[in-house]
């Protein structure tokens, strides 16, 4: 039942952008049709959803399909589901923000094309996801690339938004040629396109390293992995807000989805490639908040916080593959139900923060974090709900970014607690990368919120901003409530997780233990209730106190100086100033200061930035010097074709000779 | 009915002994110093004036400078159901209570410093910076000083980590856990900004921590900051006291009277350190921070064996 309704899902969410077409580009009434249409399609597949959870109700659906060697194979099991999920809810509440976000009547040239590709990325992505048959899930995985082009490029006038596109376009296509030599050793290994357990006979080292290689290359490149995550910042930040809630929070988990999926056909994975996970996670998630750190674009440094997030997942999968590889049952658990719990809570804070940043930029119409700041006062439920998503992206306490952190803490803490092998002691020094990584991003964050929303407002940008409407804040709200019920009652979670943890071991199911028995959720739901309760009443005594004393107001201390101005404030650059220099080794900010050596120096200006080290310095360079050298071939293109006729006789009498 | 009577106790204990510290610090200031010093309760006598005093808010602030002062004294609450005092047993316990008491004290910390910035001043951009700046090497260092225990003691829980069973383990690894010992002394002195990080009795905004991103507090918001400071300072102080004497006679009475002293002890050795060194400048900071983490890290190394 659940794959019926996945499916009908998945047709209508497909064709919902279709009808819009038909209508003019001046008419409301297209957008709504689409809006109305998707909805319905991802209501029905998360009531498939429900219906998986709660009845157990899959059966594996296998039409017969014309495309040689394929399948049209299809089923829900407990890690599709976790996918799943945030895939219709993030797509669902991402359409009801654009009816005001991106209405047609404010975008006529682009409204109908960006609701076309938002139906079509969402089908693709569920595709790819319930797809047994590796050429089914390569068409969804084609749909999904595709489609998230041309919605990156939504506002293709843009010379910037082009680039960004081109160099998501040029990494999505490596990936999928990464993809396509994978699937093809991965059947001849099984002998056919069915995505199922290796045999062990089948496995051997090159095998294995080949296939390891070529699905971290694939599925590192669209997740968005630190050495591969160049394409990542450009398009999220150039992409409508809610286009970039859907990316950031769903489509980048697709390479992790094939990640978890992949390694799930290997019953004995070698220790390397826990390891090697382990690794490129510690990279991505450490590096990614530190280039956040460095950024003033709101959207960027959204985008490398999702590079963060993808290094937390990635180093709990790579947990999870030692303990397989290891036989640590414990490991396992606790590393994979992380993993998928952060897949779930990324994608709602993820989303959340960028629906409220496009709140923020609809009303400001500025990215600039650093011309934003007061907006608490003009914008106070953007505000409130922004706050909510920083809190949890920081994994703090009562949300839901810390349910998922603590069991990978608790994991990390365990390999070093009776680890048999000393050598693998060192695994727990990951939780000190964890913690590093939690206080960076308190920092960023407080530095974020702190700007766009405190303070008082550093340009007319922000000084003149209105409060949104319903349709972008009920999207948010939802989205901060999901967050909220997670940190609450994370008792709820083994129902979903286990069955993702089976899913994944398939072999040794019966043998794990149980989420709930390795893990105190019920704790930290109440630990988290009770702070929810005990900073209400605090806030309540503190109100109280305060009417029952005089209140006064005045002006910020100054020392004195009665008349401070807006740029006085710290701004976002200055606030990360001392941790971008003490980073400086490795993020190469650059500075532009000016050099005072007059009395009475002109006005000037200062400037810092921090340059992708991937992108700017690595990539773009080195294929730059590329092109550089295949235009020394157009000595051979002269554009007569008597020369071509002549290179075309030279190379026959050649080969003549040569045989 | 005695486990209630017990939880009472402890958490009355510490919401009754935390701001004596700040006594004791500042009279052993004073006897270095050859002055006679403010009176031992002096912070009680501030926060009963403080609770009755009337308030000065910024025209700039927002609800979110109203709801630091809150966060940062409930997290410290909560802080103080979670680690053993005078008796290795605590309100609240599971299996990684550790990572929830770190992360209780950046929750604090995050609405502390927004509070900081709601006011727009740059003295509280510039104490904000640097608190959030400092907290990413005291993190790590405390994290690290945890895996030692929890190697020692096979448990995830502060009150076994931290319990009886933890005299044994001078016997096996005093090694690392002196290094554990300097490590988090030097994390309470960074995490409660005392000397040699930052100087709580400075006039200057320009180089304070935490003491300018509270400039803008008044009234009975400032008094709730000062205790939870306080309380912050009694448990890093509990943590050093547990670590080094985790003894446990039998008597309730005397354990919480070892207890006791053993906190009076870390506030005199802080009080010391304040009396004979200066501030660090600021750029140094980071590298005194940096070497409590590699102790720490040389710790855990040691038990790897």
């Amino acid at each position: 039942m659940s794959e019926q309704l996945v499916l009908a899902a998945i047709a209508i969410v497909a064709v919902s952008g279709v009808v819009g077409l038909a209508f003019s580009r001046s008419s409301a009434a297209g957008q709504y049709v689409a809006t109305a249409l998707a909805s319905v399609g991802s209501v029905v597949g998360i009531a498939g959803l429900v219906a998986f959870w709660m009845f157990s109700s899959s059966r594996p659906i296998d039409y017969p399909w014309s495309v040689p060697g394929g399948e049209f194979a299809v089923a829900v099991d407990g890690l599709s589901a976790i996918f799943l999920l945030p895939v219709f809810l993030v797509s669902l509440l991402g359409n009801i923000y654009g009816l005001e976000y991106w209405a047609q009547a404010a975008h006529p040239e682009n409204g109908r094309k960006l609701r076309l590709f938002y139906g079509l990325v969402t089908a693709g992505m569920a595709l790819l996801v319930v797809a047994r048959n590796s050429l089914l899930f390569l068409v969804g995985w084609e749909i999904m690339a595709l489609a998230a082009f041309f919605l990156v490029t939504t506002e293709d006038h843009d010379r910037e938004v082009r680039e960004a596109g081109w160099v998501y376009l040029a990494c999505t296509h490596t990936a999928t040629l990464c993809l396509f030599a994978l699937f093809a050793l991965l059947r001849s290994a099984v002998g056919s396109f069915s995505l199922t357990s290796i045999p062990a006979e089948a496995v051997t080292g090159t095998f294995e390293t080949a296939v390891f290689a070529l699905a971290v290359l694939g599925f590192g490149l669209k997740a968005g992995v630190m050495p591969l995550h160049l394409w990542l910042p450009g398009a999220h930040a150039m992409a409508p807000s809610h286009v970039s809630a859907l990316m950031s929070g769903v489509l980048i988990k697709m390479g992790i989805y094939g990640l978890v999926r992949v390694t799930s056909l290997f019953p004995h994975p070698p220790v390397a490639w826990g390891a090697v996970l382990l690794g490129l996670g510690i990279v991505s998630g450490v590096l990614g908040v530190a280039y956040a750190l460095g950024q003033h674009d709101l959207k960027r440094l959204l985008a490398y916080h999702s590079v963060e997030n993808i290094g937390i997942i990635v180093m709990g999968l790579g947990l999870a593959l030692m303990g397989r590889s290891l036989n640590r049952y414990d490991w396992i658990v606790l590393g994979l139900c992380g993993a998928l719990l952060h897949v779930w809570n990324h994608a709602l804070f993820k989303s959340l923060l960028f629906l409220s940043a496009g709140s923020v930029i609809h009303a400001t119409h500025t990215r600039e974090i650093d011309h934003l700041g007061g907006l608490a006062k003009r914008m106070p439920a953007t505000a409130g709900l922004f706050l909510i998503g920083a809190v949890a992206i920081c994994g703090l306490p009562p949300l839901n970014g810390f349910v998922s952190e603590f069991l990978l803490f608790l994991g990390f803490f365990s390999t070093f607690l009776k680890s048999a092998q000393p050598a693998y002691g060192s695994i727990a020094f990951a939780a000190t990368t964890l913690a590093l990584i939690g206080a960076l991003a308190v920092a960023c964050f407080v530095k974020v919120f702190a700007t766009v929303f405190l303070g008082t407002a550093r340009s007319t940008h922000s000084d003149q901003a209105r409060e949104s409407t319903y349709a972008m804040l009920g999207p948010m709200a939802v989205l901060a409530a999901c967050c909220l019920t997670i940190g609450l009652a994370p008792q709820g979670l083994p129902l979903v997780l286990d069955r993702g943890v089976n899913a994944w071991a398939p072999e040794i199911g019966a043998q794990l233990p149980r989420l709930a028995e390795v893990a105190p959720l019920s704790s930290l739901g109440a630990m988290a209730v009770a702070l929810v309760v005990a900073i209400l009443v605090g806030s309540v005594a503190l109100g109280i106190r305060l009417r029952a004393t005089a209140v006064s107001a005045t002006n910020t201390w100054s020392c004195a100086y009665m008349q401070p101005t807006p740029r006085m404030q710290y701004t976002s650059s200055s606030f990360a100033q001392m941790l971008v220099s003490l980073l400086a080794q490795v993020l190469l900010p650059i500075t532009n200061r000016p050099r005072i050596n007059t009395l009475f120096p002109a006005s000037t200006r200062f400037s810092s930035e921090v340059p992708d080290a991937v992108l700017d310095r690595g990539v773009l360079p080195a294929f730059r010097l590329a092109a550089w050298l295949m235009s020394r071939l157009r000595v051979l293109q002269h554009g007569s074709i008597q020369l071509y006729l002549l290179y075309v006789f030279a190379t026959l009498l050649w080969l003549l000779l040569w045989k | 009915m005695s486990e209630v009577l017990s939880w009472t106790l402890h958490v009355a204990v510490a919401l009754v002994a935390a701001p004596l510290q700040l006594g004791i610090i500042n009279k052993t200031k004073a006897w270095f110093a050859g002055r006679i010093g403010p009176p031992v309760l002096q912070p009680y006598y501030d926060l009963i004036k403080l609770a009755q005093k009337d308030s000065v808010f910024s025209t700039t602030t927002t609800w979110v400078f109203r709801l630091g002062p809150v966060v940062s004294l409930v997290t410290a609450l909560f802080a103080v159901l979670l680690i053993p005092l005078g008796t290795a047993s605590a309100p609240v316990s599971f299996t990684g209570d550790l990572v929830l008491l770190a992360y209780l004290f950046a929750l604090g910390r995050f609405f502390t410093v927004s509070a900081a910035l709601d006011t727009g001043s740059a003295f509280e951009g510039m104490g904000a910076a640097r608190e959030v700046t400092f907290a990413c090497f005291a993190e790590p260092a405390f994290f690290l000083g945890m895996l030692v225990l929890a190697k020692l003691s096979g448990s995830l829980r502060l009150v076994d980590m931290l319990g009886t069973s933890a005299t044994s383990h001078w016997g096996v690894a005093s090694a690392s856990l002196v290094l554990v010992l300097l490590s988090w002394f030097i994390v309470l002195l960074a995490e409660n900004c005392r000397i040699p990080f930052d100087d709580p009795n400075t006039h200057l905004e320009l180089t304070m921590i935490h003491e300018v991103m509270v400039l803008d507090h008044s009234g009975p918001a400032f008094g709730m900051i000062l205790y939870g400071a306080a309380l912050k300072l009694f448990v890093f102080a509990a943590l050093i006291v547990r670590l080094v004497l985790p003894t446990s006679t039998g008597m309730p009475a005397l354990d919480w009277a070892i207890f006791l002293a053993g906190v009076a002890a870390v506030s005199l050795a802080v009080g010391v350190v304040e009396s004979v060194m200066a501030r660090l400048r600021l750029v140094h900071i980071p590298t005194l921070l940096v070497a409590a983490c590699l102790l720490s890290a040389f710790g855990v190394i040691l038990t790897m064996r």
